[in-house]
């Protein structure tokens, strides 16, 4: 059974994420982002590849969205609407109810301000919402007979969530973008230990390894501090959903300790309205934000207000945070071609920028003038503060958690190409996990899991699961090899539990396979058990001078006290296990036992299964019958031959 | 084994301190008066005979919903008790605010009573109990006398944090695995929010659990029945049917019954038509209707200056009245204000506004446009509605202002703010009662008596119609159905070809049928690679010998490669069978240049057939053969193994 990645975006790349997994015949669609770098057709995952004939509809069994983000969910309304794909779409709640909020406004931007053709409109986003179904976190999803999906908790943003699916016994996980660290009010991603074949991970911080978001955090509220202080305005720059709320928590909190009063605005109706999704979705955030639903919900800002742009050039110190994040255009890009000219202000940048929007320039080294386009040209004398607090995972966390899943392989997409070939090679070195880094178009072919059915009997199963109890004597082998050696260390008593499952596995025409436990089969077959053993009374010389110091006097053998049969008994016990390498043979009182070896005193005159060809001084002789099974055959031989050779030893 | 588990659902069944009773029957009597209830703390019933249950040998407790909790203290304060109790997160966070709510209450009241002097209340004594009137009577001690031992005292709040703790909350269809052998879900019931019927699937047998559920609900999910398929046994334990027909005689306004049941058995294999009829929106009109009803008596009170009160029963009617009565003042331009008076009020409230997962579909669009989920956020801002913890917050009286709707606990009206409202307004001719069926109101009302306040009941849909069990079963296609024994009579005769019914009853154990009597078994392809196969032609088969380790996860049996697998390609069989005859063996024997002798032996009298095989070349060696053994006697080891090589290839072995 082979599971097959088509990667279609964010191989190699931040982008247009899109990976298609073929499992054991079902086809999933994992995320269905668009490129924010581009404009042309590039911008699209190439759905062509998918399906020639563009019957999308039989060619994938459903699409799983993890977040809300446009590289992620972009294209969605466009393969919906556009392609005319009709087939089942899951995400979780969080997202479905902010994705067409990041979709309009992306619209809106793309329509509005750069006068482009729109690709989709207001209702195939609308459309296009219809036909999703919402899933809680860890709700077990049966899309079809086969196929089973589950989200798990990823962090990153308000409903991101790492999606599980499993067909027959393969299964994969695609992470999505994810945390492994909490922060101001999302927790840390969460997942159960899967057996998995495959995990697809995001490695947007390959490399990169962060210390305390706290002080990042204190930094950050330095700048803005200082910045008001002085009578500067503060512009951030920020996606409507998700680092707002974060931002403005912190800043909120600040605001309250420190008592400041300079106003905090929120740009147009947008994240407002956020807002108001925030606090119906607050279950979705860290523990510590849940817990104030009741009595002040944490999305209830104190100090934030709408902004309005008569504001713009108002005098006085104000925080604004204004949408586009990376300042690509729209409302962020207008306030920033006011504020950037005067020393006072600051802008802060998040983590990450698309190259060519100004929040790329901005951020590679300090540029003192930006060309918006022909003819416009902006003077940055402003402050810049980079915030570093992504909510994506550092390499440590996508190494901790592809340690944690141990997945038979892993696939790294949504990252740079030569800090995924790093992180590649340490996952193969470090955890000794296959790993690859396919680019767009490229497919992965892997091998998935796949066990055989069989019909197991209740009593091989309860077989399987009894105790197998073995007890190791280590004060025994101690003092008989090492003397007095300090045994304290090492209980003299060892158990052991090995389980071990033994069955017969029978396979018939037109039946399936069953498993019995042996005992089971002969009934099954109407059929007696035949069992094969051995016999040998095995001659034993034991050298005179132990006989008479063990033993004492053996004049009348024939009628042998039962005491002297025990000692001979003894003896030979001493001396076999003395020789014995493997196993340890056990004394019980009228035999000696090692696995279905048995030995006893022959008092027999004439035993029949005495050979007479023996060689040996019979006289001499004292006989031990010797019985086995066909399991010890090999074991029962060495212990008759060291039988057979004590004479020699004794001498 | 028997059937692992123990599903047991709690709820507290009365709040009773005391009274109750409904008019004699014995006609000797006086009727009963407020002097005759028992004033004293109350004391709370759980399920009947929970004391005499040893509770440590329950393995698993499954809540159905947040009511069914309110009991669960009882169980998990017991000493012993070790149980999983797996509940839905939001029955989880209701039911505690519920019993938190139900603590405070009862401090209240026991303030109101003084402190307890011993922990035995004094009606409990003999005497006491003997000079009860009948009705009182037969409620303390249950219509055979043998209930006395079922009042409990109210647990505490440090058991109900202790509860909590001992709970384990699941997400929606979450799959939680015990033991590793039982995968348990739970799925929307449309009783409440949080409410859920459960699955639970083991090795041998898949149940589903199904409890009160109502089809089409205006608040919470919908039954989610079609989670339901394919499971071997249905254990039915919604008891709503019972109530529903009993009530059926006196419903003052509850629209003609529709029986869609007739119709449908000529369309027996219509599905659609089936599924139809369970989603019919009749029912779901029915319940609009009688909330327009409740509405307009509600309208027609403060019209005329009463003040409206309505203990909090179930919490969905509570919130579907509040919006619709919230309504319907708007469009009358009733300036009257709402009040809801509980100490949990506020978090209750806030509550409901941060689960879209668990609501119908048409709230959870609310969601995805922005809106809040209930009209009660709105009405909040718009204080037209006001949340207090208790009757007597100072900021209550700043505002109060008559008349006015109160929503408040407890129904029993035995305890809480609803006491202390009743008593203020049970003069009134214009005040309005509004109570929920199931509650002896007579008894209910005895200490108000008497009473010029209009008392309203009325009952809501509260669980699956009887008419629409047969169809819905028909859905589910289960092999049996358990049902309780004391509905059996109101089934009707069904024509049940596709499954067969066990009836339970109350404290009787019953042992289910096993469906499989083997269990799947994954092996590992590693390991199935390994195994090396005999052919056996007379039976047509082929069998290998299977050595690995077995693992059971998520209810799945799985055999892997043992550690130490020692590749171990040793065929050799360890188990023979069919000595048939010995010529076999003998041929054997001669390919191998092995000449034996035979000998029938006579001596040994257990060994009927025993026959004895010379063999003196290439040295000594003996055999004895019977139809169950051969023993093999020589000291040539080389020989031996020969022979043993001879007789193998005349058995048959694995």
């Amino acid at each position: 059974m082979v599971i097959e990645c088509l990667v279609l975006g964010a191989g190699q790349e931040v982008g247009k994420s899109c990976v298609v997994v073929s499992i054991n015949g079902k086809r999933i669609m994992f995320d269905c982002g668009m490129h924010m770098g581009y404009l042309d057709h590039r911008r699209y995952p190439d759905f062509s590849l998918i399906s020639k004939s563009g019957d999308f509809d039989n060619a994938l069994t459903c699409i799983v969205i993890t977040h809300f983000h446009l590289d992620h969910i972009g294209a969605l309304p466009y393969f919906t609407e556009v392609c005319g794909y009709r087939g089942p779409i899951y995400m979780t709640y969080p997202t479905k109810a902010l994705a067409p909020l990041m979709l309009e406004d992306y619209r809106k931007v793309m329509v509005d301000r750069r006068g482009e053709q729109e690709q989709f409109s207001y209702e195939n986003i609308v459309d296009c919402m219809k036909k999703v179904t919402a899933v809680d976190l860890k709700q077990t999803v049966q899309v079809d007979k086969d196929l089973q999906i589950r989200a798990y908790y990823a962090g990153h943003v308000l409903g991101a969530a790492m999606f599980y699916a499993k067909v027959g016994d393969a299964a994969i996980v695609y992470t999505g973008d994810y945390n492994m660290t909490p922060d101001r009010h999302l927790g840390a991603a969460q997942i159960d230990r899967l057996h998995l074949d495959l995990l697809i991970t995001e490695s947007t911080y390959a490399t990169t390894v962060r210390d305390s978001k706290y002080a990042r955090e204190r930094e950050f509220l330095k700048a803005v501090h200082k910045c008001v202080g002085g009578g500067g305005k503060v512009l951030i720059p920020t996606f409507a959903l998700g680092r707002a709320q974060e931002l403005c928590i912190l800043l909120d909190d600040y605001w309250e300790r420190m008592n400041l009063k300079v106003p905090i605005y929120f740009s147009a109706g947008l994240t407002i309205q956020a807002n108001m999704y925030y606090k119906m979705l607050i279950s979705w955030t860290s523990q510590k934000v849940k817990d104030t639903y009741a009595t002040r919900n944490a999305f209830d800002f104190k100090n934030v207000c709408s902004f309005d742009r008569s504001l713009i050039n108002a005098p006085g110190p104000c925080v604004l945070f204004a949408t586009p994040g990376m300042i690509s255009g729209g409302f962020s890009l207008e306030v920033f071609k006011q504020w950037a000219p005067s020393e006072m202000n600051l802008v802060t940048l998040p983590g990450y920028c698309v190259a060519g929007t100004i929040g790329h320039k901005l951020m590679s080294g300090k540029p003192t003038k930006i060309d918006l386009d022909e003819g416009t040209q902006i003077d940055v004398r402003c402050q810049i503060h980079q915030l570093s607090f992504s909510p994506h995972t550092d390499a440590k966390g996508i190494m901790d958690l592809v340690k944690f899943l141990s997945p038979k392989n892993v696939i790294l997409v949504h990252g740079e190409k030569p800090k995924m070939a790093s992180l590649k090679g340490r996952i193969q070195s470090e955890l000794g996990i296959q790993c690859y880094d396919p680019a767009n178009k490229d497919i992965v072919c892997i091998s998935s899991t796949h066990y055989v059915k069989a019909d197991a009997s209740a009593k091989f199963i309860q077989s399987s699961l009894n105790p197998n109890f073995r007890f190791l004597n280590r004060s025994l082998e101690g003092s008989s090899v090492l003397g007095h050696v300090d045994t304290t260390a090492m209980s003299p008593l060892q158990v052991c539990d090995d389980r071990v499952a033994e069955g017969i596995l029978i396979m018939e025409k037109n039946h399936k396979a069953k498993v019995l436990h042996q005992d089971e089969l002969l009934d099954m077959l109407r059929e007696q058990k035949h069992e094969v053993k051995y016999a040998y009374c095995c001659p034993v010389q034991f050298g005179k001078f132990e006989r008479t110091e063990n033993t004492g006097l053996l004049s009348t053998r024939d009628v042998l006290p039962i005491s002297d049969k025990c000692s001979l008994l003894h003896l030979l016990f001493v001396k076999v296990s003395n020789e014995l390498t493997e196993g340890s043979i056990q004394e019980f009182g009228e035999h000696l036992q090692l696995q279905s070896f048995r030995a006893s005193v022959c008092l027999k005159d004439n035993c029949p299964y005495r050979s007479t060809d023996s060689s040996h001084n019979i006289s001499e002789a004292v006989y031990f019958c010797c019985t086995w099974s066909l399991a010890d055959e090999k074991l029962a031989w060495k212990v008759v031959a060291i039988m057979k050779s004590l004479d020699a030893n004794a001498m | 084994m028997m059937l692992d588990e123990e599903t047991s659902d709690f709820s507290v069944h009365k709040s009773l301190d005391s009274e109750s009773v409904d008019r004699k029957r014995q006609k000797i009597e006086k009727p009963l008066s407020a002097k005759n209830l028992i004033n004293a703390e109350p004391f709370y019933k759980t399920v009947q005979n929970l004391h005499l249950w040893n509770v440590s040998f329950i393995d698993i407790v499954l809540i159905s919903s947040p009511m069914g909790m309110l009991g669960l203290p009882f169980l998990t304060r017991a000493k012993g008790f070790s149980a999983k109790v797996y509940v839905t997160e939001a029955t989880a966070r209701l039911g505690q605010l519920m019993m938190e709510d139900l603590v405070t209450m009862h401090m209240e009241s026991r303030q109101f009573y003084g402190p307890e002097e011993s922990g035995f209340p004094q009606w409990m004594k003999w005497e006491e109990l003997e000079v009860l009137p009948s009705a009182l009577k037969e409620i303390a001690l249950g219509k055979d006398g043998t209930e006395l031992g079922g009042w409990m005292p109210l647990y505490s709040a440090a058991d109900v944090r202790d509860c909590m703790q001992k709970v384990q909350a699941l997400k929606y269809a979450e799959e939680a695995c015990y033991n590793g052998t039982l995968i348990i879900k739970a799925f929307s019931s449309g009783l409440e929010i949080g409410a859920c019927n459960w699955t639970i699937n083991g090795p041998k047998r898949n149940i589903a659990c199904l409890c009160s559920s109502i089809f089409v609900s205006a608040h919470a999910m919908n039954f989610d029945y079609h989670a339901l398929q394919g499971n071997d046994l249905i254990l039915c334990s919604d008891f709503s049917y019972l109530n529903a027909m009993e009530d059926g005689e006196d419903d003052n306004f509850s629209a003609p019954a529709t029986d869609n049941f007739s119709t449908l058995r000529d369309n027996n294999d219509n599905w659609d038509m089936i599924t139809e009829s369970l989603l019919d929106t009749d029912e779901n009109l029915e319940e609009m209707e009688k909330l327009v009803f409740v509405c307009s008596c509600v309208m027609d009170s403060v019209k005329a200056g009463g003040s409206v009160l309505f203990p909090i029963g179930r919490l969905g009617v509570f919130l579907q009245l509040l919006e619709q009565i919230s309504f319907s003042l708007e469009s009358s331009n009733l300036k009257v204000p709402i009040f809801i008076i509980s100490s949990v009020a506020e978090e209750l409230l806030a509550f409901f506004n941060i689960i879209p997962e668990w609501l119908c579909k048409q709230r959870q669009e609310k969601l995805y446009s922005g809106e809040p989920l209930f009209a009660h956020v709105e009405l909040i801002k718009q204080k037209k509605l006001h949340l207090f913890p208790a009757v007597h917050s100072p900021k209550l009286l700043t505002i109060w202002q008559e008349p006015c709707i109160v929503f408040c606990p407890h129904w029993s009206l035995r305890l809480g703010p609803a006491v202390h409202l009743l008593r203020r307004w049970c003069g009134d001719q214009n005040s309005l009662l509004v109570m929920e069926k199931g509650i002896d109101a007579d008894l209910a009302l005895l200490p108000f008596k008497p009473m010029a306040m209009k008392v309203l009941q009325c009952s809501f849909l509260s669980g699956i119609k009887l008419q629409k069990i047969q169809p819905l079963l028909k859905i589910l296609q289960p092999k049996f159905v358990l049902f309780p024994e004391n509905l059996r009579l109101h089934l009707g005769s069904w024509s049940t070809d596709s499954f067969s019914f066990i009836h339970y009853s109350e404290n009787g154990t019953l042992r289910l049928p096993s469906f499989k009597d083997y269990a799947e078994l994954d092996i590992a392809i590693d390991l199935a690679s390994q195994l090396c196969w005999t052919k056996f032609k007379l039976e047509n088969m082929n069998m290998a010998r299977l050595k690995g380790e077995l693992f059971i996860k998520q209810s799945k049996h799985r055999l892997l490669p043992g550690e130490e697998q020692v590749v171990s390609l040793r065929c050799r069989p360890l188990l023979h069978w069919g000595m048939r005859d010995l010529d076999n063996l003998l041929t054997a024997l001669q390919k191998m240049g092995i000449n034996g002798s035979v000998e029938q032996s006579k001596s040994g009298a257990d060994s009927e057939n025993a026959s004895i095989v010379h063999i003196v070349e290439p040295s000594n060696a003996l055999i004895e053969v019977n139809a169950t053994s051969s023993v093999i006697s020589t000291a040539d080891e080389n020989l031996a193994s020969l022979v043993t090589q001879a007789i193998c290839s005349s058995l048959d072995g694995i």
